[in-house]
């Protein structure tokens, strides 16, 4: 910056001035924009310090501890990750959490890669685009609340009009085969605009001479969608997936504003059975131990879909 | 330059932030402020009162009360217990009571001259720990009685009379369960014990649910297994035996819910915490009758379009009617910054000066008996009529009352019960299956 302006040696020709300037100024802008990007990096940094890296190393130590918070933390070695093995409750919970990845990650997936080719194929509408994504402006409680309310046995709308329709009613939050699928749709529904418009970026990507030589070719959409879109979405989607499968395996929030986990601990996912035993229960050392096992699985599933979907990899160009 | 001084100015920022949140204790208090916590915003206006004589009383310090919801409250109070940002004083409750006395957060209170005998009965003994100090003073108590819809009970032919001499029993629910049959109408107008009735397609419901009840019941059956002699643990307070195996336990139980797939006894599916509890249930119309606590008054009273009255618990095996007689106290927590004063407004608080101002908003019924008396006229004068709640304290003849179980490991009770209720009340798992749950928790409370 303040190099730039000084003035060019001496001794140099005035000709010569214009060809060396430009690389004395590369290097110290180079030299300067360090400088820059240190400072710009470092409240991140420093988020990520105190954030992240602390508390999850913290997080580890702790999983070897009976630590309730108040008094000292006491190493037990492995005496939590013993109980966790042998605790059915973990086992359930983790089971249930399964559950609702697959119906949460299955459902949305396709009904956002649906969405996400019916707007790049049809329209170019920025309204529909944005009114795609509105439930996801809305945050997790509110939209578990309001769903509780609609759903509601007795009082919820949605059952008097299903019962209006001369159905039975349909305990959805309340009974336990129902709870999980209707949480995990619950959020479906708040996700999937945003996940939509995610592939929606992705398919952008995509040259459209390509969809127009096939089309030259005779090719019908649904083929276009198997041999072109797909294969030529498949780094964004596995991204996509990736991102989702991880705040899927975490849902917390609209478990415990909709069933609190239960009827029966139908939907004690595991976040919400590690939170009950952190703040409920004050076993912080359980706890950890059952955070690091979520952290173990998430990483394997990550790495897993990494492999399998070629992410790193574009088969484009 | 500029760089430089983005470079400062990013760093002063940095550490505003980091000495901001070291430095706000979140309670703004002075050596002469007592802070205090309590739950229920019906109340604030008569602690508020209370504060005031209490200034009065002690020229230069001063009480500042924070109110907060249920759950926040007790979120709220455990991250203060860690941040250090907790109250001097609080509003404890029997439930957690153990937990707060395991974590040793809590400050002996033996010096306040705290007598049983000022008290109505049980409630001052059971803030006395294992370590036989004192943590509580007794603030106030509720007991447990049965609401109804009075259109509905009259258009069943049910008068205040019958209602409070109904008595039931395991193996055919005697009176009390021909009653709520018969106030159970179902979609064709057929009541509960008349023949075509569908129970499944109920239209209102004689009784109206709390869900499982988690380890307590309270509100739901615990006036039964009460009035059937049972008691939650061996001995009165720190026991260390759960008796949900015990055979009477599991009759009452197995009949209670029972009382649900007859279709008189609103099920488990139609319970939530958040949107439809008992009360919701009776205010829509939708249940007849509810068990519920004298907390609840207030909020029934208000029902619009439903003349609300109340009823005596039924008499039950043992001959005697039951209820669960809960009550609260005020606490000081062992970080309070000056404890002197802390105590001193306990003291206050728990004093027939505050206790009667506070019976006179006919909000809640104070611990002390002139407390309960100035409550029992505050109602009179509403036009409410109280003996359903005051009855099973002055009649020990007709009544039993018991408290809240008082042990440790609430939590993990209450974590291993709730489930197990649920899946008894709603999930079809046979009453067999609280023998290993209690074996788990007398496990735990042995460990």
């Amino acid at each position: 910056m303040t190099v730039a302006s000084s003035s060019p040696p001496s001794r140099l020709p005035p000709g010569d001035t214009e060809r060396v300037a430009p690389v004395r100024e590369a290097r110290a802008r180079a030299h300067g924009d360090g400088a820059l990007a240190a400072l710009f990096i470092a409240p991140a940094l420093l988020g990520f310090l105190v954030f992240l890296l602390w508390p999850t190393l913290r997080g580890i130590y702790l999983s070897f501890t009976r630590f309730n918070l108040l008094t000292p933390a006491e190493w037990v070695g492995l005496d939590n990750y013993d109980r966790m093995i042998h605790d059915p409750i973990f086992w359930d919970s983790l089971a249930v959490t399964v559950e609702y990845v697959v119906i949460n990650i299955g459902v949305q997936t396709v009904a956002a890669l649906a969405i996400a080719v019916l707007l790049q194929r049809l329209t170019q509408s920025a309204l529909l685009r944005g009114i795609v994504l509105t439930p996801y402006l809305m945050s997790n409680v509110v939209a578990g609340l309001v769903w509780l309310w609609i759903l509601d046995n007795q009082l919820g709308i949605g059952n008097e009009i299903i019962s209006g329709l001369g159905f039975d009613r349909i305990p959805f939050l309340a009974d336990e085969t129902w709870a999980i699928p209707t949480i995990a749709l619950i959020n479906v529904w708040r996700h999937v605009g945003y996940t939509a418009l995610l592939l929606f970026a992705g398919l952008q990507a995509i040259p459209n001479d390509m969809y127009e030589a096939a089309r030259v070719d005779g090719a019908s959409e649904w083929r276009m969608f198997w041999r072109i879109t797909m294969p030529l979405l498949r780094p964004v989607l596995a991204v996509v997936l990736i991102m989702t499968v991880i705040g899927s395996f975490q849902v917390f929030d609209t478990v415990a504003v909709t069933t609190a986990g239960g009827p029966a601990n139908a939907t004690n996912v595991l976040q919400y059975y590690i939170y009950g035993s952190a703040f409920g229960r004050f076993q912080f050392g359980y706890a950890s131990a059952m955070s690091v096992a979520l952290l173990v699985v998430l990483s394997a599933i990550t790495i897993l879909q990494y492999r399998l979907t070629r992410a790193g990899r574009s088969d484009l160009g | 330059m500029r760089l430089r001084t983005l470079t400062a100015l990013s760093g002063a920022l940095a550490l505003s932030l980091l000495t901001g949140c070291a430095q706000s204790s979140g309670t703004g208090s002075s050596r002469n402020t007592v802070t205090y916590w309590l739950w229920d915003a019906n109340q604030l206006p008569a602690y508020q009162a209370c504060a005031k004589g209490f200034e009065q009383e002690n020229p230069g310090l001063r009480v500042k009360i924070t109110q907060l919801g249920w759950d926040d409250y007790w979120t709220k109070l455990t991250a203060g217990f860690i941040a250090g940002t907790q109250p001097d004083v609080f509003t404890d409750h029997i439930q957690k009571f153990g937990q707060f006395a395991d974590l040793q957060v809590l400050e002996p209170l033996d010096d306040l001259g705290i007598k049983d005998s000022d008290y109505q009965p049980g409630l001052a003994a059971s803030w006395v720990g294992q370590d036989g100090h004192r943590y509580g003073a007794p603030k106030d108590w509720d007991t447990v009685a049965l609401f109804y819809n009075k259109k509905m009970t009259d258009e069943a032919g049910l008068n205040a009379d019958q209602l409070n001499n109904l008595a039931w029993n395991p193996e055919d629910g005697g009176t009390f369960e021909k009653a709520i049959a018969h106030l159970t109408v179902d979609k064709n107008g057929k009541r509960g014990d008349e023949p075509g009735f569908d129970k499944n397609n109920v239209k209102v419901y004689g009784l109206a649910t709390n869900g499982g009840g988690e380890g307590v019941g309270q509100t739901q059956w615990s006036p039964f297994t009460g009035s059937a002699g049972w008691s939650y643990t061996e001995k009165q307070r720190w026991g260390t035996k759960y008796q949900y195996d015990s055979e009477t336990f599991k009759s009452v139980i197995k009949w209670y819910f029972g009382l649900a797939k007859k279709g008189y006894l609103a099920p488990m599916s139609d319970y939530n915490i958040q949107s439809n509890q008992a009360n919701t249930q009776v205010a829509a119309g939708k249940a007849a009758t509810a068990f519920d606590g004298a907390w609840m008054i207030s909020s029934y009273k208000g029902f619009k379009g439903r003349d609300m009255k109340t009823a005596l618990t039924p008499v039950g095996p043992t001959g005697k009617r039951a209820t669960m007689m809960n009550g609260l106290a005020d606490s000081v927590t062992k970080g309070a910054r000056n404890k002197e004063a802390a105590k001193k407004w306990v003291a206050y608080l728990a004093s027939d000066a505050c206790q009667t101002v506070v019976g006179k908003y006919g909000i809640v019924f104070p611990a002390t008996p002139a407390g309960t008396e100035a409550a029992a006229a505050a109602y009179e004068k509403q036009g409410i009529d109280v003996t359903a709640f005051t009855r099973p304290v002055n009649d020990k003849k007709a009544f039993r009352t018991f408290s809240f179980p008082i042990t440790g490991y609430a939590a993990d009770v209450s974590a291993l019960m709730k489930p197990q209720m649920e899946d008894i009340y709603g999930g079809g798992a046979p009453i067999s299956s609280l023998d290993k749950t209690n074996d788990q928790i007398n496990f735990i409370l042995n460990q």
